[in-house]
C-alpha cells in the first residue's frame, strides 16, 4: 500500500468524533445468575471515549489530563493503532492508525510507564540492537542515536547490564531510549514518569522537551504528575468520562476554571491579627504566627485585597492562583454537577 | 534481502543470548524431554520382551531406535508457543509487538531456533547416553535419510504454524489450558509419540497417517529409521506439504481475526 505523505502544514494528528465502546460482560452474584449467564450472556456497553475531536500540530506537545478511567489511554491506543475506534476517524501523519501500515509504525512510538518492552534477561544494548534490525535503522544512524541518547539520559554504564538488574528509574530511561531509537515523529507517552523519584521525573521531562526541540516531533502525553504537564505542555486537553471538557492553553485553564484565589498575608509584628476575625474577609485556609492564607472568590479579590490593606497592618500580601491539581479537580466536579 | 538477513541474524543473535541466560531453565526442560521418551521406550521394550516377540514389527532394540530418533527429531521440531501465548495477551506485551513494523512470528521462529541450537550442548550427550543404555538397532536406508531434512523442515513448520494458530485462542478465552490439554492429548495419541502408529488398530493408523500429528513427528522418525517404502515416504511428504500450507493459511487467517478482536476489546 502506498504511504500517504502528509504536507507540511497538515496537522500531525487529526481526530474527528472518535468514539470507543467496549462490551463488558455483566453478571450478578450468585449461582442462579451464573447458570443464566451460560445460556444468555449479558453485556453492558461502556463508552470509554465519546466523540473526541482534536488536532495536534507538528512539533506540538499536548498534555492529556483526566482521572483514572477517563479514556486517556484508550485514546492513545486508538491513535497508535492498537485499538479500532467504534466510530469517528483518526489520522496520524496522514495514516489511518488501525491499518497499522509499516510506514506508519516506523514513525510512531508508544511508551507505557507501567509496561516494558525491553527483554528482561539480556543486556539493554541487545534490546536496542533488536530494535535497530526491526526498524531497519542504518548502522551509522543507529550508532549516532545511541550515543546521543546515552549522553542525554546518562545511559553509559547501563547499556551492558541485563534489564532485570536495573532500578525502576534506570529501566525507564532505557525504555524511553529504546522507544526513540528509530527517531519517531509522533510520541505517545502514557504516564512515562510513573513511580519515578522527583529527580528522575525531571530528567525524563527535560529529555522529552529536548527531543521535541531537536526533532520537531509531536508529543501526546498523559501524566498524573502536574509538574510534567506544567513543564512540557503549553496546551492541555482535559478528558473525563470519555469526553473532552477542555482543550486549550494551560494558563487559560486556570483563568477559566479557578473560581478562587489564595491571598497570603503577613501582618506587622506585635499585631498578629489577634482579635481580628479573618473569616470576615474570606475562608481561612490556615493562620498563625502572624501569617494567614485566605481563599477568596475570584471576582471579589480586588475589593477584598483593598479592604485588607486598609483595615489591617499588612506587612506583605501575595495573590496566587490555586494549584493546578485543584483547578482540574474543579473541572471534573463542574462536569459532574 | 540484505535487510532481511540482518533482521534474522540479529533476532537470532539476541535470542541465543537470551536462551543462554535461561540455560538453567532450559536444562530442566531438557530433562523432561529425555525422561518422556525413555519411559515409552522402557514400557514398550517390556511389552516386546514379555511376549518374546516383536510388537507390530518392533522388538526392544527397534523401540530403542524409535525413541532415540524421536528424542532427537522432537527436539528439532517442537514448539512451546501454546504455553506462553496467553501471557502475552494478558500481560500486554503483545501490544508492543503490534506496534512494531514486523510480524511477531519472526521473533518466535528465531527464539525457537536459538533454543534448539543452545540446547544441542545437552542434547547430544543425552542422546549418546540413551544409545549406550538401550542399544538401539539402526538399519539406515540411504534415499530415506536423504529425504529426512525436507521432512524435518516440513514437520517443524506444520507444527509451528498450527500451534501458533491454536495459541491465538488466547484472544477469545482466558482458559487456554483447556484448549492446550485437549490438543496435546490428541497429539500424544495420534502422532507416534506414545507409541508408533503401527501399534494402533489398522483403521486408526490409516486415518492417523493423514493427520497433521503424524506429519509432525511419527513420519520423520519412521523415515529416519528406513521403515517406509518409497511410495509411503513420498505420500508422507505430500501430506506434510499439504498440512504446512494449510497451517500457514490457518495462522494468517486467525491472526487477522485475532488482531481485529484484540483491537476491539483492548489489551
Amino acid at each position: 500500500m502506498a504511504a500517504p505523505e502528509p504536507n507540511a502544514d497538515a496537522p500531525a494528528i487529526r481526530v474527528r468524533a472518535l468514539s470507543k465502546t467496549f462490551d463488558v460482560p455483566v453478571r450478578a452474584a450468585g449461582l442462579r445468575s451464573a447458570l443464566t449467564s451460560i445460556v444468555k450472556r449479558k453485556t453492558r456497553a461502556v463508552e470509554a471515549v465519546r466523540e473526541v475531536s482534536l488536532e495536534v500540530a507538528a512539533g506540538e506537545i499536548v498534555g492529556f489530563l483526566g482521572p483514572n478511567g477517563a479514556g486517556k489511554t484508550t485514546t492513545l491506543k486508538m491513535l497508535a493503532g492498537l485499538l479500532h475506534p467504534s466510530a469517528g476517524q483518526a489520522h496520524v501523519l496522514g495514516f489511518v492508525p488501525q491499518d497499522r501500515q509499516k510506514a506508519f509504525l516506523r514513525q510512531i512510538t508508544l511508551v507505557m510507564g507501567q509496561r516494558n518492552q525491553l527483554l528482561w534477561d539480556i543486556p539493554v544494548e541487545d534490546s536496542f540492537e533488536r530494535n535497530r534490525a526491526i526498524y531497519r535503522i542504518a548502522p551509522a544512524d543507529y550508532r549516532r542515536t545511541v550515543d546521543e541518547l546515552s549522553d542525554l539520559l546518562d545511559l553509559g554504564e547501563l547499556l551492558d547490564k541485563p534489564v532485570r538488574n536495573l532500578s525502576l528509574g534506570e529501566r525507564m530511561k532505557c525504555e524511553v531510549a529504546a522507544a526513540l531509537l528509530h527517531t519517531p515523529r509522533i510520541l505517545f507517552l502514557d504516564e512515562p514518569t510513573i513511580g519515578l523519584d522527583v529527580t528522575m521525573q525531571r530528567r525524563i521531562r527535560e529529555f522529552v522537551a529536548d527531543y521535541n526541540r531537536r526533532t520537531g516531533a509531536s508529543v501526546l502525553l498523559t501524566s498524573h504528575y502536574m509538574a510534567d504537564v506544567e513543564a512540557l505542555c503549553k496546551r492541555v486537553v482535559v478528558i473525563h468520562h470519555g469526553r473532552i471538557l477542555y482543550d486549550g492553553a494551560l494558563s487559560e485553564l486556570v483563568q477559566r476554571f479557578a473560581s478562587h484565589k489564595t491571598l497570603n498575608l503577613e501582618l506587622e509584628e506585635g499585631d498578629e491579627g489577634a482579635g481580628t476575625d479573618l473569616s470576615r474577609y474570606g475562608e481561612v485556609v490556615s493562620s498563625g504566627a502572624g501569617r494567614a492564607s485566605l481563599r477568596i472568590p475570584k471576582a471579589e479579590t480586588p475589593a477584598t485585597t483593598a479592604r485588607l490593606l486598609s483595615e489591617l497592618p499588612v506587612k506583605d500580601l501575595t495573590v496566587e492562583d490555586p494549584p493546578i491539581e485543584e483547578v482540574i479537580e474543579r473541572v471534573f466536579s463542574a462536569e459532574a454537577e | 534481502m540484505k535487510q532481511a538477513l540482518d533482521l534474522y541474524g540479529t533476532l537470532l543473535r539476541v535470542a541465543i543470548a537470551g536462551n543462554i541466560q535461561y540455560r538453567a531453565a532450559g536444562m530442566v526442560w531438557m530433562l523432561g524431554m529425555v525422561i518422556e521418551p525413555v519411559i515409552y521406550l522402557v514400557v514398550w521394550s517390556a511389552v516386546a520382551d514379555s511376549r518374546g516377540e516383536s510388537v507390530a514389527g518392533y522388538d526392544a532394540r527397534d523401540f530403542a531406535a524409535y525413541y532415540l530418533t524421536f528424542f532427537v527429531l522432537h527436539h528439532l521440531t517442537f514448539t512451546w508457543i501454546m504455553e506462553v501465548f496467553q501471557y502475552r495477551v494478558q500481560q500486554g506485551s503483545l501490544s508492543f509487538e503490534l506496534l512494531r513494523p514486523i510480524h511477531p512470528i519472526y521473533a518466535d521462529i528465531a527464539d525457537n531456533v536459538a533454543y534448539k541450537l543452545v540446547m544441542l550442548v545437552v542434547m547430544i550427550p543425552a542422546a549418546v547416553v540413551i544409545a549406550l543404555a538401550f542399544e538401539p538397532r539402526f538399519q539406515p536406508v540411504g534415499w530415506s535419510l536423504a529425504l529426512l531434512p525436507i521432512a524435518v523442515v516440513l514437520a517443524f513448520f506444520t507444527r509451528f504454524f498450527l500451534e501458533w494458530g491454536l495459541a491465538m485462542s488466547a484472544f477469545w478465552t482466558t482458559r487456554t489450558t483447556a484448549v492446550n490439554r485437549t490438543y496435546y492429548s490428541i497429539y500424544l495419541f495420534l502422532s507416534g509419540r506414545a507409541a508408533p502408529i503401527a501399534l494402533l488398530p489398522a483403521w486408526l493408523s490409516g486415518v492417523a497417517e493423514h493427520l497433521p500429528f503424524y506429519a509432525m513427528i511419527g513420519f520423520p522418525v519412521e523415515l529416519a529409521l528406513g521403515k517406509l517404502s518409497p511410495e509411503r515416504a513420498l505420500s508422507g511428504l505430500g501430506v506434510q506439504l499439504v498440512w504446512t500450507l494449510f497451517a500457514l493459511g490457518f495462522v494468517a487467517m486467525v491472526w487477522r481475526r485475532a488482531v481485529r478482536r484484540f483491537s476491539a476489546v483492548g489489551g
